[in-house]
Order: structure tokens, then sequence, then C-alpha cells
């Protein structure tokens, strides 16, 4: 068992969940609400990651980080190293490829607040951030906890990404995923297997999770 | 909470020394992509309602007075406070207009509680009063021992009472229902018009109420005002609007069946009517000389007002005018009996009348029957000539006699 793979691998999924969170309500609150010019491109964009193959999404990430480009450049200025094959690199395409995961379920939470409800609320004169709190988040809050456990799982299981951009550096790196990758190529199967098996229970769990407050939100909103 | 709440009735709406004589008034003007041409006021203390057909932009309206739409051009001033002046540049948000508002389907918030409910719609929920005061509110609507319901929990005239305490909650200035009695069944509607009509006694704010229905309008409001197509197109008391439509348009959307084109022949001041040609007949109507002679008019008469007469009926009334025709179809509906009537030698103009049930059985009245009618000349409207083509109609005001119009 590579606990330091597990470690850094719940490290990164709690650090993606936790910066996309502020990102994901704003951008699926300003979606689910905002009509404006080109919206339908960018979300498909912001959906892009879902259908690009990992590797290919990885290719672009590590040709942005890397020590020829601008922001390459610019991080080694600052930090001393290449953000590629860092953990900070990983936690960027991390971010990158969690946005639909962030974004989606978080649009969806807030499209099914009827313009009546938040109408209601700005007739209660209710400050933006009251309404925000007291109507908006309690509504929405299933779809927001769903987008955050998709986060978490998603994150944990991520390969081909992470394998391109961030390699497999131990305790930088190599995630519990890359870790596993690496016992199978070298024969070590029993510690594959068990690694496996925490994998698939931490996934499932979140998973289930992620489906029991789907169905919560669902129900809260056609009981009325 | 009963006693406490019952030593506190007065108090529901904390009376400010302006707000009985506030007048609240609201001009919008839009071409796209609703066209708006409006003007309404509104007095404290008066329920105002906003009628007309589906499409006719009476929400709308209501939801520019809220401010929960923009339209282009505009000015809403509510107790001397401008909350919209495109011309100053001034748009009060939503939250900062003083207004409270029932919505169509109520909107109350699913997660809180009845008693939460009304208590966001306080300026303070937390302050060491305000939960008293939603009680008490609560208790104003009727809801006593519901305060811990969801809105899931509470059936819809219940959901609806609900809105109304919320809306209270913050002392509003000006207080707006936007369809408030479409969402329930008729019994319960009718409780809500009684509870309604109670409640507004003690609200000294400006009341606007929007509603397609003409019969909810006359029972609950003060005056009303006819929107079409986004203009305000008269304004008055229900009863007067109805006796007395400003012109075609209003008469069609109030349901007024027999309108017809006429003209001016005469005045006959010492007689108290006036002569109108119609289709080569001639018609006695009240007294109108403010249309000279030879102007073209449309006149219009309610079907009630459409009577049945006995052949050797003499002792008709001063302003009776006998029409004869022949029965084109009947329909029945409940107790009331709807005849299509098309008249002779007038190029076959179909009258219509409703009579009562028994009255129909007594004369025997079939389809294709010669009729002698009156038409009581004292309750023929004139209305300048219909110069515009054909308009919507409040549908619910369609009858199956008038479908081949």
């Amino acid at each position: 068992m590579d606990w330091s793979a597990l470690f850094l691998s719940l490290k990164l999924s709690t650090a993606t969940m936790l910066l996309l969170l502020p990102c994901g309500l704003w951008a699926g609150r300003a979606l689910a609400w905002r009509r404006f010019r080109g919206k339908a491109l960018l979300e498909a964009l912001l959906a892009l990651p879902l259908v690009l193959p990992p590797t290919v999404l990885g290719f672009y990430l590590l040709l942005a980080m890397g020590g020829n480009s601008p922001l390459g450049q610019w991080y080694r200025s600052l930090f001393g190293h290449t953000l590629a094959f860092s953990f900070d690199g990983l936690l960027l395409a991390s971010m990158i490829f969690n946005l639909p995961f962030a974004i989606l379920p978080m649009q969806r939470a807030f499209e099914s607040i009827t313009p009546e409800i938040r109408g209601a609320a700005m007739c209660c004169g209710m400050s933006r951030w009251r309404q925000f709190v007291r109507i908006e988040f309690p509504l929405a809050w299933p779809g927001i906890v769903s987008a955050l456990v998709l986060i978490f799982a998603h994150t944990l299981g991520e390969f081909g990404v992470v394998l391109m951009v961030g390699g497999s550096i131990p305790g930088e790196t190599r995630t519990i995923a890359i870790s596993i990758y690496d016992r199978v190529q070298s024969f070590e199967t029993t510690a594959a297997g068990v690694m496996s098996a925490v994998l698939l229970a931490i996934s499932l769990t979140a998973i289930s999770l992620s489906y029991a407050l789907g169905r919560r939100l669902e129900s809260r909103h056609t009981r009325v | 909470m009963r006693s406490a709440a019952a030593s506190n009735q007065g108090t529901l709406v904390s009376e400010s020394p302006s707000a009985t004589t506030a007048v609240f008034h609201a001009r919008f003007e839009q071409v796209a992509p609703i066209p708006l041409a409006a003007e309404i006021t509104c007095h404290g203390g008066e329920l105002l309602a906003l009628v007309g057909p589906s499409g006719s932009g009476k929400s709308t309206l209501l939801r520019s007075i809220a401010g929960l739409y923009q339209p282009e051009q505009g000015r809403v001033v509510c107790n001397d406070e401008t909350w919209l002046d495109t011309i100053a540049n001034i748009h009060l948000p939503t939250s900062r207009r003083r207004i409270g508002m029932v919505f169509q389907n109520y909107a109350l918030f699913p997660h809180l509680s009845a008693l939460e409910n009304v208590l966001e719609g306080m300026d303070v929920p937390t302050a060491a009063t305000a939960r008293e005061r939603a009680l008490e509110l609560l208790h104003r609507v009727h809801l006593d021992g519901l305060a811990a319901r969801r809105p899931a929990q509470l059936s819809g005239g219940q959901q609806q009472r609900v809105a109304m305490a919320r809306a209270l909650a913050r002392n509003p200035h000006i207080l707006l229902l936007d369809e408030p009695f479409s969402a329930v069944d008729r019994a319960t509607r009718e409780k809500l018009y009684v509870e309604l009509a109670d409640l507004r006694r003690d609200l000294p704010m400006p009341v606007i109420l929007v509603t397609h229905d003409l019969d909810e309008a006359t029972m609950l409001a003060d005056r009303m005002t006819i929107l079409s197509h986004g203009r305000t197109i008269q304004t008055g008391p229900p009863l007067v609007i109805r006796r007395h439509p400003a012109n075609i348009e209003v008469a069609r959307l109030i349901g007024l069946k027999n309108l017809f084109s006429g003209v001016i022949i005469a005045h006959q001041p010492s007689a108290g009517h006036t002569l109108i040609g119609w289709n080569g007949q001639h018609l006695k109507v009240h007294l109108r000389q403010d249309f000279p002679p030879g102007t073209p008019i449309t006149w219009g008469l309610p079907t009630t007002d459409v009577l049945l007469m006995p052949l050797d009926h003499d002792s008709q009334g001063n302003l009776d005018n006998p029409v004869s025709g022949r029965i084109a179809k009947i329909v029945t509906l409940g107790e009331t009996v709807h005849i299509q009537v098309h008249a002779d030698e007038t190029d076959g103009a179909r009258l219509f009348l409703s009579v009562s049930h028994h009255i129909a059985r007594r004369y025997a009245l079939a389809e294709g029957q010669q009729l002698a009618l009156r038409l009581r000349g004292e309750h023929i409207h004139l209305m300048p000539a219909d110069d515009s083509p054909r308009r919507t109609r409040l549908t619910a005001s369609e009858s199956a006699v008038n479908s081949p119009a």
C-alpha cells in the first residue's frame, strides 16, 4: 500500500474541490440565470473536458505549463521551478479538467430555482447576500454537494492528465492511480489489488452520495 | 398566541401619517418586445384591478412596478418616492422598493415553514418582536396553528394566505396581487374573495390586483383599468365601465355581445331621447347630445336588455324599440338560455339575448321560430364608431352562441 500516493491523491482531490467551489458557484449561478452572447459557446468549452481524451487535454496543458510557455516562464520566475511536473501544476490541471463537474451540477441546481422564487426574495427586500444565504444556497445545496462529491471522486481516479502533466514523482505528483499502474508494471499484483479496492470503495461511496443528494434535490422541487 | 394576536390587532400594519393620503402613479412606454403604453394611478386604501385578456400585459405592468421587469421608458412614484424614472436615470432595485407582492403561484420559499416565510418578508427577521408579529400576521390570515408547516404541507388556499401574510410583513407602501385567485378551486376562491375584502379594509396602502376575471374585478375593486395589448384603455368604477364602455374595444373586452354600427338621426330633448338609425330602422335611445346628428356611432346592448315581447303586449316602456326576428340558434348553459336571433329588415343582423330557463320554456322557444323582441333604449349605450379592426376579446366571455361571429 502506497500511503504517500493515497495521501497525495486525497490532498489533490480536496484542494481541487475547495478551489472549484467558489468558481462553480459563481459560474453555475451566472450560467443558470444570465443570458449573454456566446453563452452556448462558453458552455460547450466548459463541457469539453467531458469528451476530450485525457491525454489530449494533458498534452495541451503540458504545452501551456512547460518551460517555454509564457505561463511556465512566469511561474518559474516566481517559484524557481517549472509548473509542469509539480503539485501546483497538477492542481491547476485538475481544476481545469474538473470544470464541467463543478459547473454543470451547480448550474442545474440554480436553474431549478424559479424566477418567481427569486423575485419573491427580492420583493421581500432581502439583500443579495441574504438572498444567497437564505434562499438560493439552501435550495441549491444538494446540487452543490453533488458537484463537490463528483470533483472529489473524479480527481481521485484521474490518470491520463496526471501522467501527462505530473509524471510520477513520489510525494509530488505520484497519485494513487499512477501508483497502481506502476505496481502492475512491476508485477506487484497484490499491492495493486489492495489499492484498487480502496479506490473502488471511496469512489462508490462518493458516487452513491451524489445520487442520493440528486434525488433529494429533485423531490424538494417537485413537492411544491 | 391567540390572545396576544387579538390584543394587537390594531397594529397589524403600522400607520404612517402619509400612508392614507399616498398616491401611487406609474407610467410605462415601450415598443418592443412587449408593447406598453400604460398609465395607472392608485390612492391609499384603494383597490385597483388591472383587467385584460391573457397577453394584454397585465403581469408585465405589475412586474414593472415591482422592478422585476425593466421597461424602455417609464416613471413610478410611490409615496413621493421615485422608484423608476428613465429620463432621470433612476432605477431602484426591487429589494429597495417597498412593495408587498403575491405571485400567481405564490412563490413561497419551499424549504421554509409558513412562519419563516413570513419572517423573511420582514425588514429585520431577527428582531425580538419579529416572531410575534409574524404569528400575528398568520393569525390575521386565519392560519393559526399552521406556522410550522412547510408550503408543500399546505393547501392552495393556505399557501395563498401565507403569501399574503409575507407580502404584508414589511409594511409595504403598495400591495401587488398577481392573479392570486387563479390557482385555487372555486369554493376556496370564493372564501378568499371574502377574506381579501375583509382584510383590505384595514390596509392603508394602494392595492393593485391583476386579474383576467371581470366578475372578480367587479366584486373586489374600487376602480378597474382595462388593458389591451399593453395599453390602458379605460379606467373607472367596474359597474360604470360595464355599463358605459368608452369604445368598442372595451365593449368587446367586457363581453358586450350586441354591438352594431348606426348613425345619429336626431336629438329630441323634449321627449328625452335620441334617435339612431340602424340598418334602416329607427331606435330610441337615452339622450346623448354629445354626438351631433349625422355622426356614425357604435351602439351596444347587454344580452339581458333584449327582451321577449308577447305579441299582445301594449304596456311597453317609453324607450322600448320593437324588433322582430327569427331564432337562429339556442344554447342552454345551466339556468341560462342563450339565444341568437336574426333580426328582420336589418340585413340579418344577429341579436343575442339571454333568458332564464323557465322563461324559455314558457315561450316554448325553438330554433326557426319567429320572435317579437324589444330593445331597451335606456340601456343602449352609444360609443364612437368602430374605425379599428377587430381586436382580441376576453376569451372567458365568449360563449357558444357567439362563435359564428
